[in-house]
């Protein structure tokens, strides 16, 4: 692998959460009986004409912005024609030399602990466009059904510059554009449903040459499916190719039952879709005003809030990443820190990136259902901070808090004894009544075993039934052995 | 009754002296006896028709008419109205039955009370300039049974000269509403590109299609326009402007209005007895206080193949839905999906149709793009700077609607290009959207000369006075054909 270059740019693209079609009243409304939201002129019938939807050019602008890119003061809508029968126009209406959204950038990180980097994407574009219909092909005696619900349904299809260079770059893209998209409340980014649909493609190069020939693998819906259909395809060429293959331009699906591609279509059976501008619209004019009302309208980007975190709280950027992965996960961990003071941002961090992340994640529970919540977390922090409990003794409270076996740490602690032991005193008789009980223990430790010392201290917090304070009972410990 | 202006039938019906049921009827049953040999209805139903005009005698009772409720028009099939049969001309469509309403039938009827006769013949989607493209059959000339209406608004052209409708709507690409208004000795006026809704009208060139009224004189169609019109929130290359009523200048003197005659409308290509009739309007428009001014539209001569690049490509790609998967025809027998499609297609569109699809794809085509399609509407803003620049010296242009007079069924059919060249003098009128009007100024062989006025955008108004003025000097629009009156 290290001789071949992997070279992927992603096409997605996210349903736009407007309340109606981009060219007609209907509802966008997901699951309805087929063709119950098919209008006139989502049918297509003769005579009918499309009027944009303000709210996905309002989605579009908000994007451009997030992304730092340059929102196209005119744009024009064109028709992209073939006949199909999910498509009742038999053209649909896209963007095709001006879009309404033109380059940007996106950084993401990549992989996790020690071997995180940061990875710019660039992006060439998002444009505006209409989803088809969908053909059923089941239920029907042999022939295909129709249903147009989702025909019309507004789609900004985002698309990146041959950038990344590995699947977990891509990936960590994908992730990235998912958790911003529902940020700026764009797109519900509902994969199962096909709101967030990712197609990648992907060529090899040895290092230094120019562009490999390209596959475009379509419509993966899941960030596994992304990654393992990338690397199967990156294996793929790189085994045709050294076996003196040549990759020829392609259309590929991914079965994910097999994890393996199959060629949909070449460059020669392409269409020619004779794009043209679409008479029935108008260009898309956006003024200075608009794109400032909209700018005015953003909430602090992901970006914004990385930076933030990272300066005026002291995290790191991997932890500043991952808790600005999602706005639910942003907002919880805020509203911890807002409870426990930002002098213990870092614990909190850790708090709702590792232990609450892990507790969710084994229930399979989004952030936005946690049962502890932020200000529960917030008051445990703060008694961790103050000695109240130690870390160990939190993790406890932690449990008896999802539980529901108390309002508040404090109550916990209370009805549960849990407070830290901290009157020396208290500890010192805790700590002779261990020593005295075990005479080999010490020997050893004399004996220059220091292992022995970490088993005294055991017993200390086992007697302690884990409430002593652990700083403390090492302190007296040493103190005693070494006296 | 039959010959009466929309005024007049206004007043009759106002007055009581006659009902709309009594109106319509009488209308329903001329098309009744006469559109067999005509052909100029390919759809009417008296009960529709006649539930409408009980309305309208219900709205006129209780005061609550408008300035034309009552009145019986012909709808172009190209008009989807509820409940009708809509065809467009076309096998394709021969059996679909609109579920909505055009912006325009909404408008004429539910709003102004207007009754609906019927829908009238066309050529097959609105593509050809005789009629005779029409899935159902040719329409004859009332002035003449063996010549052409002119097209693609041909039923309604015949439909109004033979007196089976007053008035009646049509639409122009082309040349479809001035030139068999010429062929046929009435008035048509397209309006600018964005006054009527193209809402609910089969779209054959969107960027050119404009629907307008046509009927015995520039009065009615005014009265007609104003029925007509309005921002509609559907088409979205409507205008939102001010509501005029185009009445309001019918009147207006002449006296030092400039009129410019197009030195390449007066060259070579036109027929003697045509231009002899244009010239007398002319002598007519001098005699009425309007001085000539001769103007150059130096790209003129451009606009026939830069039409016929820009509305094959847009009618390509507007006729994809006609693919016999939700409505319309659908082959009886195919094998697989692409055969549906095919079969269906081939056999549901007659053959001026296919060979514009076929130009309009292949003009679109990767490759050929930058040279047709780009190449055709760098001219077409040329053509539309021509106007403009033309405009600074007159307040309308001049000039003849067609370059000659009906002829004969079938005698241009076998020659797509001689047949394209009928409409030499109204294309560049759509290709820079501008108003343009067609109204009566003599006869040349016994057959009807229609001259063309053209006007700068939103100078309907204007138009209608120019052309009113002088039916008010002149009795050409007031001629009905033999057998007729």
């Amino acid at each position: 692998m290290n001789q071949w270059e992997v070279v992927i740019g992603i096409e997605t693209h996210a349903q736009l959460s407007t309340v109606s079609k981009i060219f007609s009243g209907a509802s966008t409304a997901f699951g309805a009986a087929p063709n119950t939201q098919a209008c006139a002129v989502d049918l297509a019938l003769p005579g009918v004409l499309p009027v944009l939807n303000k709210k996905a050019v309002e989605c579009a602008i908000r994007f451009g912005l997030a992304i730092g890119a340059q929102v196209a003061p005119k744009s024009i809508f064109a028709r992209k024609n073939y006949f199909y029968p999910d498509l009742p126009k038999g053209y649909q209406i896209s963007q095709f030399e001006l879009p309404v959204v033109v380059g940007g950038a996106i950084t993401v990180q990549v992989g996790a602990g020690d071997k995180a980097y940061e990875k710019t994407v660039n992006l060439t574009r998002a444009h505006l466009e209409e989803d088809a219909g969908k053909s059923l092909h089941e239920d029907f005696q042999g022939k295909s059904g129709i249903d147009l619900n989702r025909a019309g349904t507004p789609l900004l299809e985002i698309v990146t510059e041959p950038d990344m260079r590995s699947s977990d770059e891509a990936v960590a893209y994908a992730k990235s554009l998912h958790a911003l998209v529902r940020w700026i409340g764009i797109c519900d980014g509902n994969m199962q449903e096909g709101s967030f649909r990712c197609d990648a493609n992907v060529s090899v190069r040895r290092p230094g040459q120019p562009l490999g020939t390209r596959r475009e693998i379509k419509n993966l819906n899941s960030f596994r499916f992304l990654k393992e259909a990338i690397d199967y395809e990156v294996r793929w060429q790189i085994e045709t190719l050294e076996d003196g293959g040549r990759i020829q331009q392609a259309t590929v699906l991914f079965d994910p039952a097999s994890g393996e591609t199959r060629t949909m279509r070449t460059k020669e059976d392409a269409h020619d879709y004779r794009y043209f501008p679409d008479p029935d619209l108008l260009p898309l004019v956006i003024g200075d005003d608009w794109v400032a009302r909209v700018r005015g309208e953003l909430p602090e980007l992901p970006g914004q809030m990385r930076e933030r975190f990272t300066g005026e709280l002291g995290l790191s950027p991997y932890d500043a990443g991952t808790l600005t992965a999602s706005q639910e996960m942003a907002d919880f961990f805020e509203s911890t820190v807002k409870v426990a003071g930002m002098a213990n941002a870092k614990p909190c961090a850790n708090w709702v990136t590792v232990d609450l992340a892990a507790r969710l994640n084994k229930e399979g529970k989004d952030i936005a259902d946690s049962p502890v919540s932020a200000a529960q977390l917030g008051g445990l922090i703060l008694r961790i901070a103050d000695n109240t409990i130690s870390n160990n003794i939190a993790k406890k409270v932690f449990e008896a808090l999802w539980h529901g076996e108390g309002a508040t740490a404090d109550e916990v602690i209370e009805k549960q004894g849990l407070k830290q032991i901290t009157d020396s005193g208290a500890i010192e008789k805790l700590v002779d009544e261990v020593l005295a009980a075990n005479p080999g223990n010490v020997a050893e430790f004399k004996a220059g075993k220091e292992k022995a010392f970490n088993a005294l201290v055991g017993q200390v917090m086992k007697a302690a039934k884990g409430k002593a304070n652990p700083q403390q009972v090492n302190e007296l410990l040493k103190a005693k052995l070494t006296a | 009754m039959i010959n009466k202006s929309l005024k007049e039938l206004a007043q009759a019906l106002g007055t009581k002296q006659i009902s709309s049921v009594e109106l319509s009827t009488l209308f329903l049953d001329r098309i009744e006896r006469l559109n067999p040999e005509i052909n100029a209805f390919v759809t009417v139903d008296r009960e529709k028709s006649l539930k409408m005009a009980a309305d309208a005698d219900a709205r006129i009772a209780a005061g609550t008419a408008g300035a034309l409720t009552g009145i019986p028009i012909a709808q172009k099939d190209i008009f989807c109205a509820e409940g009708w049969r809509t065809t467009c001309g076309s096998k394709m469509l021969a059996n679909f039955i609109a579920p909505y309403d055009a912006t325009v039938i909404r408008k004429m009827h539910h709003e102004a009370g207007l009754v609906s006769l019927g829908k009238t013949n066309m050529d097959e989607f609105a593509m050809g300039s005789s009629n005779e493209t029409s899935y159902f059959g040719a329409v004859k000339n009332p002035w003449d049974r063996e010549r052409v209406p002119g097209g693609s608004s041909g039923g309604s052209a015949a439909a109004i000269a033979a007196r089976l409708a007053p008035a009646a709507t049509g639409t122009d690409t082309g040349g479809s509403i001035r030139q068999p208004a010429g062929l046929c000795n009435l008035t048509g006026l397209k309006p600018t590109y964005g006054v009527v809704s193209r809402y609910g009208m089969i779209a054959y060139a969107s960027s050119l299609d404009q629907g307008g009224p046509m009927g015995a004189s520039a009065e009615d169609c005014a009265l007609l326009l104003n029925t007509m019109v309005g921002f509609d929130e559907r088409d979205s290359t409507s205008l939102d402007r001010p509501v005029e009523d185009y009445t309001r200048g019918l009147e207006q003197p002449l006296a030092g209005l400039r009129i410019g005659l197009p030195k390449e409308f007066f060259g070579e290509g036109c027929d003697a007895g045509v231009m002899a009739a244009v010239q007398g309007a002319i002598k007519e428009y001098e005699k009425l206080g309007a001085t000539m001014v001769e103007i150059s539209l130096p790209n003129s001569h451009l606009s026939v193949p830069a039409y016929y690049v820009i509305a094959p490509a847009e009618a390509s790609s507007n006729l994809s839905r006609f693919d016999g998967v939700r409505y319309g025809y659908r082959a009886p027998e195919y094998g697989n999906l692409d055969d549906m499609y095919m079969k269906s297609r081939a056999q549901g569109f007659g053959g001026e149709v296919k060979r514009r699809i076929l130009i309009g794809a292949y003009v679109l085509s990767h490759g050929y793009y930058d040279a047709y399609y780009l190449q055709a509407q760098r001219i077409r803003r040329l053509i539309a700077n021509d106007f403009v620049a033309a405009f600074q010296s007159c307040d309308v242009i001049l000039g003849p609607t067609s370059p000659t007079t009906a002829f004969k069924i079938g005698e241009k059919s076998a020659d797509p290009v001689q047949m394209y060249l009928s409409d030499i003098y109204t294309i560049a009128v759509n290709l820079a959207g501008l108003p343009g009007m067609s109204l009566p100024c003599g006869f040349a062989g016994g057959l009807p000369v229609g001259m063309q006025l053209i006007g700068n955008y939103f100078d309907e108004t204007r138009l209608l006075n120019v052309a009113h003025r002088y039916q008010q000097a002149t009795d050409w629009h007031q001629r009905r054909p033999d057998g007729i009156a």
